[in-house]
């Protein structure tokens, strides 16, 4: 397991100046969905971005502190458009 | 052997306009997340082509290393790597799914 702390300080690292918001699916601290607004993640297809994420979380993936990660990412013009 | 389920991972890419590998077949899904996408695409009236990677445990292993992605299900279109479960979801949620759909059956949107 591994707490939403630790999950940010990774992020905010690879992906710097995101708005992150995390959600423990499972009360367990390893299933995780996260919300992850980024202007890293600008130009960049789905498929792209998730592997930005799932790069920077490799080594938590890897020990399996997260089992499970569901993402949802964002450029922030695509996130002011889901807001309006 | 790495090279053999590559080329028979590539073949099936290259020649189905939309090629899913997932667990299970469309009808009988072995997972959520195969059954989710199948419904996905068949909303969409289009004809697409399968392979049940439990079959296949070299093609369960390949399809991975083929996309770099480490998940299944993972969909194809036009040759190329759209994503898994979540990412067509999401695709299909932004509407952004159809214009591909449509591209690689050469309509017009």
């Amino acid at each position: 397991m591994i707490t939403p702390e630790e999950i940010r300080a990774t992020l905010d690292k690879a992906l710097p100046g995101s708005t992150i918001e995390m959600q423990d699916l499972t009360g367990g601290g390893d299933h995780w969905q996260l919300f992850i607004v980024s202007p890293a993640f600008e130009g960049k297809g789905l498929v792209e971005q998730h592997r930005m994420v799932n790069d920077a979380l490799k080594e938590e993936m890897g020990d399996q502190r997260i089992h499970a990660l569901a993402l949802k990412t964002y450029t922030p013009a695509q996130w002011e458009k889901l807001g309006s | 052997m790495a090279d053999e389920v590559f080329t028979k991972i590539d073949e099936k890419v290259k020649n189905n306009k939309v090629m899913l590998y997932m667990k299970g077949t469309p009808d009988f899904p072995q997972c959520g997340f195969s059954a989710h996408t199948v419904e996905i695409l068949r909303s969409y009236g289009v004809p697409f082509a399968s392979e049940d990677v439990l079959a296949d445990p070299a093609v369960r292993d390949g399809i991975k290393r083929y996309s770099n992605w480490p998940t299944i299900p993972q969909v194809y279109i036009d040759g190329k790597f759209v994503g898994g479960c979540d990412i067509v979801h999401e695709l299909h949620e932004r509407g952004e799914l159809e214009p591909i759909l449509n591209a690689a059956f050469g309509k017009s949107t």
